[in-house]
């Protein structure tokens, strides 16, 4: 069973491509922690098992790491793990 | 030259796409009923553990509690389901084009013409399972035959989040102890014909004489007893779902003769429920209904009315359709049967609110829908409410008034 995660929907900055294919550039995780995208190394419709939630999940390298980000109906959002949730969003709901 | 189907079936579809995106109901009793703010509705779909303790679809939100008090109950949320269910067909969809949706949650697909591409129909059915549980989260059964029929055997035999293989070579030894209810189209009606027969299995419907089935049952006999050898000839029917759909109808021979306006008061009721439920299921109303009458003699007629806005509400529905009955039948026999029909059909996808009911229907109309359904329950038993629960379009020439047979269902989702 993988942990628990919380679905946090984020800002994200995109770029969109002449053929409209989107790709984000900037991730909003709060005010002080804005994250550069270095490059997208996947797409694909994948579930996020850990927190909930069907979308397209982008797999991106952020300052050397792989990260996950889900773009689910038009919102965008990562599996955070519950500490690094401010109190309002790990009360509220996952769905709405 | 043999034909390969698979039909794919997800598990507790509903339950299971509300555990998937809401981590902290996995594992627990669940249920999504319907219309919970009257504490009238009824149980759709049940999670596993739900069902283990008793919980039924169909059930009423009370009965359920009764047999579970720690359930959780989920209220639907049918646009998400079909935008799971969309994306189930594009994984279907991306090994053969014959797909043939049945209901939002299951489907056959035919893929005899694929194996030089994505492999075997067993290495094909595996792939499949294995995306649906990656991409979507949720898991699928899956039988895989050289029939329609057989396929839909094999995806109820082993459940949940399994393969079964039905061949003529384990033919009989899989299918011939199942009880004769579990082919598709043995509705109550059937059922009850071929018990007292003393038909009670597969198997045994199988091996009995043509003769004495067309005596007992008609052409419809014959046409389950070559169901039950496994040799369904029936194509699978390619076709998208929602705009394909022209008509949402149920129809259903009654389990006696229908004798007065309180008799076919309750199958309507009882009809446009389920009608009411699966336009509820596509995110869609109607703003035709349609009435179909069968009596003693085998005539028949149908009559329709156009509304002033277009409805899901099974009140509204039945509302019309009696209406329509009191208006254009005079009781000169008894009735065998009589269906309900839902057609020009609206998306309400987008932009509608879908509450359960609209709102516009007060609570005494609902009170009088449970109460028919309660009178039906008592007369002719619990189960002649969740039978007629859901009927899909391939059945719906089952009420095609040019047509002399109406075809009982013995389907339900689930
Ligand atoms: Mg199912």
């Amino acid at each position: 069973m993988e942990e628990r995660r919380i679905r946090k929907y984020v800002p994200v900055t995109l770029r969109v491509d002449e053929n409209g294919k989107i790709r984000p550039l900037v991730i909003e995780f709060d005010e002080q922690h804005k994250y550069l995208v270095d490059k997208v190394l996947d797409v694909r419709r994948a579930a996020c098992q850990s927190a909930g939630g069907v979308g397209d999940r982008f797999t991106c390298r952020i300052q050397g790491q792989e990260t996950y980000i889900w773009l689910e109906k038009g919102r965008w959002f990562i599996a955070a793990k519950p500490e690094y949730l401010t109190p309002d969003e790990a009360e509220s709901k996952p769905e709405t | 030259m043999g034909r390969e189907i698979l039909h794919c079936d997800a598990n507790c579809f509903y339950a299971a796409v509300e555990m998937q995106r809401n981590p902290d109901l996995r594992g627990k009793p669940v249920a999504v009923c319907g219309n919970q703010e009257e504490r009238h509705g009824i149980v759709l779909t049940a999670s596993y553990p739900a069902k283990r303790r008793g919980v039924k679809t169909g059930m009423a939100i009370w009965q359920a509690r009764q047999a579970c008090p720690e359930l959780v109950v989920v209220p639907p949320d049918y646009p998400e389901y079909m935008r799971i269910s969309g994306m189930l067909r594009e994984i279907f969809g991306s090994y053969t084009n014959l797909v043939e949706p049945f209901g939002l949650d299951e489907a056959w697909l035919d893929v005899s013409g694929s194996r030089e591409l994505f492999g075997s129909p067993m290495e094909i059915a595996e792939e499949i399972s294995a995306r649906v549980k990656f991409e979507l989260g949720i898991t699928v059964s899956i039988g895989v035959s050289n029939n329609k029929i057989t396929a839909k055997l094999g995806s109820d035999y082993k459940k949940p989040d399994a393969i079964t293989r039905i061949m003529p070579n384990n033919y009989e030894q899989i299918v011939y102890p199942l009880p004769v209810e579990d082919l598709l189209y043995v509705g109550p009606a059937t059922s009850a014909k071929l018990r007292r027969a003393g038909i009670s299995t597969i198997g045994k419907l199988a091996e009995c004489s043509e003769d004495f089935l067309s005596r007992r049952l008609g052409k419809m006999g014959l046409v389950l007893k070559t169901f039950a050898m496994g040799l369904d000839p029936t194509p699978v029917h390619p076709c998208d779902h929602v705009q394909a759909i022209k008509s949402v109808g149920n129809g259903c021979t009654a389990p006696r003769d229908l004798v007065n306006d309180d008799d076919v008061k309750i199958m309507l009721y009882l009809l446009s429920e389920s009608v009411a439920l699966r336009l509820r299921e596509l995110a869609a109303r109607c703003s035709v209904v349609g009435l179909y009458v069968r009596d003693c003699e085998l005539a028949s007629f149908t009559r329709q009315r156009k509304l002033q806005e277009p409805t899901c509400s099974s009140a509204e529905i039945a509302e019309t359709a009696f209406d329509l009955f009191k208006r254009n039948y005079h009781w000169d026999m008894p009735l065998r049967g009589v269906g309900v029909r839902g057609s020009e059909l609206v998306d309400t996808t987008n932009g509608v609110q879908l509450s359960l009911y609209a709102d516009s229907i007060k609570r005494e109309k609902w009170e009088k829908i449970d109460g028919a359904m309660d009178r039906l329950r008592h007369r002719y038993g619990y189960l002649s409410i969740q039978r007629a629960i859901v009927q899909t379009d391939p059945l719906l020439a089952a009420v095609d008034p040019s047509q002399h047979t109406i075809h009982p269902v013995g389907y339900f989702a689930g």
